[in-house]
């Protein structure tokens, strides 16, 4: 039983990373209905910029602000220059867009910091969380900070006037733009915020998968896995689907025999065609009509 | 009000391409063809080797080229239809002692299957959809080659070594040099298939769906079959492609067969012209020759390389090699004319 | 009375396909004018070719500056509020939320609640649903969500595009009643394209008929009512 509570609390924690990455995935599936295949790699970036701020001397929260900053210049950035000339364009082309972003990412990333991989450092250190043995303080750190981030985002869209023009231009672009909304400027901010909230799923994880350019790959397919199985139209979906994600992954390679390690992504890749052909829509998403 | 304000279309998936353009001109196809024979005569034998690798790229952007180009739909997983037929191939021949040539057309059926079945439930996406399923195949792959239940017959992490085959009834030629013709034999033989393919109704059942799948549908063309069976032809050639790399380097491993390879495929079909079959040869030089001129300059280089080309191309040169043919010809004709 | 909107010249194109001609007309301040056409003539470009929302050639200056080159939401913040066909509902959010966007460039954000609470007057209905989402309102509430969320930019100059489809004829009276009202109290003018030629011309003061994409008639409401032809294609008496 007591394995059992420990795997379920391991499986939020991680889940709790998933939804960060879901929720970035579908910011931007939500402003411009491409997925961002380059989301990891930025969110890999992002790390490895408090990394080297920490390095410079900067304390771990100070390292942390200044790299959601950055993080969210960076996200409007790219969306100005390389993806904003794009929305027009066929999905190839965007799809296009997108590998090669990942392509040059991991590849900056590589030639900056190379391709070793470096110890990320833990603000909640890794103890036993209030003596128990069932989750450690970083654990308990992880799900603390995305739970205050997901309650920062809630009051952000439901209360705020930025917040809503920015529902108002994901659901009917052109009546956002009636009521004098400029939706443009609207797909350029949740670029920024995707790229800030993937940021700290990446120094969250850190401390865990460790720091090297490759190590969102597992993470994002499994944030896709998330947003996929929550439903890309649906931002709280999405961060249900990371949690239940995340549970499923430690219960599976706990109790399923054969499954460990080594399946990782085999069962991410399992459950994400598993979602799109049972129930394409997810959980609580809003099924897609097409027209001729 | 005006009948046009109603009509919501979504975005193409791929720009159409004219049928009449997804090939050479006769002259133009015996010209590559001379120069394909030709040319390793001439050089030394690495390049001869690179020649080879450029063929077998080559085959798996055409491959990709059919899916993408001819049925309009993505895959960013070719490397594990890929992968899939270097195995069938160096398994056979190492554990079974199949004769490398035979070991091909298994390892295309065997991918022809696999793609076919993949193509089931990928029949259900479309667009970004099936894109993201194919992106999470491709990252899968390596973890399940190496998978402790099949070290076996795989060799797990440290994969498996490939025995080069020697030139048959005593023909005095290198070994780089046999398989070169070897596989230029195949990747023609594949070729003239495609384009054939591609002009029969099958290809015409492929481009109806790719350009507006509804209506083709509404056409009477049984959507699900041809979108299957352009993934399963697809992965077969690509599979092929796996056998034959397998053998040129002499080696498999499951991290040959990464998420990489399968951007570069795409990107070499991107380079090359989306539903430009000649265009994949192109594509395949780009993505050998490329990360060799990068990496001479610095480590970890050509992927921001790559990624900065790729995007200069669909920004200034949306159709690829295509684009840059045509405006060839007609330069070439102006000049003609003066 | 002067000219609030001045169009000159208007030619508009769906891609290749041209579908005004040169249109020219003027709106005056204060005025309600209705564009009469039968389906296909242009009427909704013209709207949407106001708020930069097809490619258009000619000029559009509203109080004296011209508004080619602005995009829409930069339009709308003159104080241009566009009824769309269709009603444009922002289905996913609520029926409060989707007032309270109407009103999202106005500074003055003190006087929203009670804008909000005015709308709730004019359509009771509206009041009872507030918490619901916008998309679970039938077509005719809709429509009324539509013109409440238009008004609540406190516009200057409010386009209607068929403001009474898919409405109970003794609706389509009431929503009149209540342009009239605004248009009268608040100052507002209204183009309005209305398939109901009878009651659009029963209510405003000017009107012009087009047809294919060119003006063909143009006068006051009454003239315009009394035309043979007019009242043979439009009015079908």
């Amino acid at each position: 039983m007591e394995l059992f509570t420990n795997q379920i609390l391991a499986g939020i924690a991680t889940g709790a990373i998933y939804a960060c990455m879901a929720l970035a995935v579908v910011m931007i599936y939500q402003a411009i209905d491409h997925l961002n295949f380059a989301q990891g790699e930025m969110a890999m970036f992002s790390t490895f910029i408090s990394w080297q701020l920490m390095q410079w001397g900067i304390p771990y929260w100070g390292a942390f602000i200044l790299t959601l900053a950055f993080s969210f210049a960076g996200g409007i950035a790219i969306e100005r220059l390389l993806f904003k000339p794009l929305a027009k364009a066929p999905i190839l082309t965007n799809v296009a867009g997108f590998i090669a972003l990942f392509a040059i990412i991991n590849s900056v990333a590589g030639l900056i910091w190379d391709f070793t991989i470096k110890q990320y450092p833990t603000p909640f250190g890794s103890h036993p969380f209030l003596g128990s043995q069932l989750i450690s303080t970083h654990q308990a750190g992880m799900i603390g900070v995305t739970v205050l981030l997901l309650i920062a985002l809630y009051f952000f869209f439901q209360f705020t006037r930025i917040g809503l023009a920015m529902r108002a231009a994901a659901s009917v672009p052109e009546s956002a733009r009636l009521v004098g909304i400029n939706t443009s400027w609207m797909i350029a901010l949740g670029w920024g915020m995707a790229a800030a909230i993937g940021s700290i799923a990446g120094m969250l994880i850190a401390p865990v998968v460790f720091l090297e350019p490759n190590m969102m790959g597992g993470v994002l397919i499994y944030g896709f896995a998330a947003a996929v199985l929550g439903g890309l139209t649906s931002p709280f979906g999405a961060v249900i689907g990371g949690f239940l994600v995340g549970i499923f992954e430690n219960l599976a390679g706990t109790y399923i025999p054969g499954v460990g390690n080594e399946l990782k992504l085999p069962i991410a890749l399992a459950l994400i065609i598993t979602v799109l052909v049972v129930k394409p829509a997810g959980l609580f998403g809003r099924p897609i009509v097409k027209r001729v | 009000m005006s009948a046009v304000d109603e009509v919501v279309t979504e975005a193409p998936a791929v720009e159409a391409v004219p049928k009449r353009a997804m090939t050479l001109g006769y002259g133009t196809s015996l010209v590559m063809l001379a120069l394909f024979l030709i040319v390793p005569l001439l050089v030394k034998n690495f390049i001869v080797f690179q020649l080879t690798m450029l063929l077998i790229y080559g085959l798996a952007v055409l491959a990709l080229n059919i899916l993408t180009g001819g049925s309009g739909q993505f895959s960013l997983g070719q490397s594990a239809f890929y992968a899939v037929g270097a195995y069938t191939s160096a398994i056979l021949m190492e554990h079974a002692g199949v004769n490398y040539a035979l070991t091909l057309p298994i390892a295309g059926v065997i991918c022809f299957a696999f793609g076919f079945l993949f193509g089931q439930p990928a029949l259900r996406l479309s667009g970004v959809y099936l894109a993201l399923a194919t992106f999470a195949l491709a990252t899968a792959m390596p973890q399940l080659l190496k998978l402790g239940y099949f070290e076996h017959w795989t060799g797990g992490v440290q994969g498996l070594v490939v025995t080069k085959p020697d030139a048959p009834f005593g023909l005095p030629m290198s070994q780089d040099m046999w398989l070169y013709y070897f596989t230029l034999a195949v990747t023609i033989a594949i070729y003239i298939f495609s384009v054939n393919l591609l002009r029969s109704r099958s290809g015409r059942a492929f481009m109806a769906i790719r350009d507006n799948e509804i209506a083709a549908s509404a056409m009477g063309v049984d959507v699900a079959l041809y979108k299957t069976l352009a993934f399963g032809v697809s992965a077969g050639i690509t599979g092929v492609a796996g056998g034959l790399g397998a053998i040129a380097v002499q080696f498999v491993a499951p991290d040959s067969y990464t998420i990489t390879l399968a951007i570069s495929l795409f990107l070499g079909m991107v380079v090359g012209g989306v539903g430009w079959l000649p265009g994949s040869i192109v594509g395949s030089a780009f993505i050998i020759f490329v990360p060799n001129i990068a990496e001479g300059i610095s480590k970890g280089l050509s992927g921001a390389v790559f990624g900065v080309l790729l995007f200069l191309v669909i920004f200034l040169v949306p159709h690829g090699a295509r684009q840059v043919a045509i405006v060839a010809q007609q330069l070439v004709g102006k000049l003609k004319k003066n | 009375m002067t000219a609030m909107l001045n169009v000159r010249d208007l030619r508009s194109y769906y891609g290749q396909v041209q579908a005004l001609h040169g249109l020219t007309f003027e709106l005056n301040e204060g005025s309600m004018t209705t564009l009469l056409g039968a389906n296909g003539a242009g009427k909704t470009t013209t709207l949407r070719a106001i708020c930069n929302m097809v490619r258009s050639t000619g000029s559009i200056e509203f109080e004296g500056a011209p508004l080619a080159g602005r995009s829409t939401e930069n339009i709308v913040r003159l104080g241009i509020a566009h009824v769309p066909q269709g009603r444009g509902t922002f289905t996913t959010l609520t029926v409060e939320e989707n007032l309270q966007l109407g009103a999202i460039t106005r500074k003055d954000r003190a006087n929203i609640v009670s804008d909000i609470e005015r709308m709730y007057d004019h359509f009771p209905v509206l009041k009872q649903r507030y918490t619901q989402q916008a998309g679970t309102l039938s077509g005719g509430e809709q429509q009324m969500l539509a013109v409440a969320r238009a008004l609540m930019l406190r516009p200057r100059l409010m386009l209607l595009d068929e403001p009474s489809f898919g409405l109970a004829p003794l609706i389509v009276r009431d929503l009149f009643k209540i342009l009239g009202k605004i248009n009268r109290e608040d100052k507002v003018t209204i183009l309005v394209v209305e398939q109901n030629a009878q009651l659009a011309l029963e209510l405003a003061d000017q009107a012009y008929v087009i047809e294919t994409g060119r003006i063909v008639m143009a006068g006051s409401a009454k003239e315009i009512a009394n035309n043979e032809d007019v009242r043979k294609s439009y009015l079908g008496y």
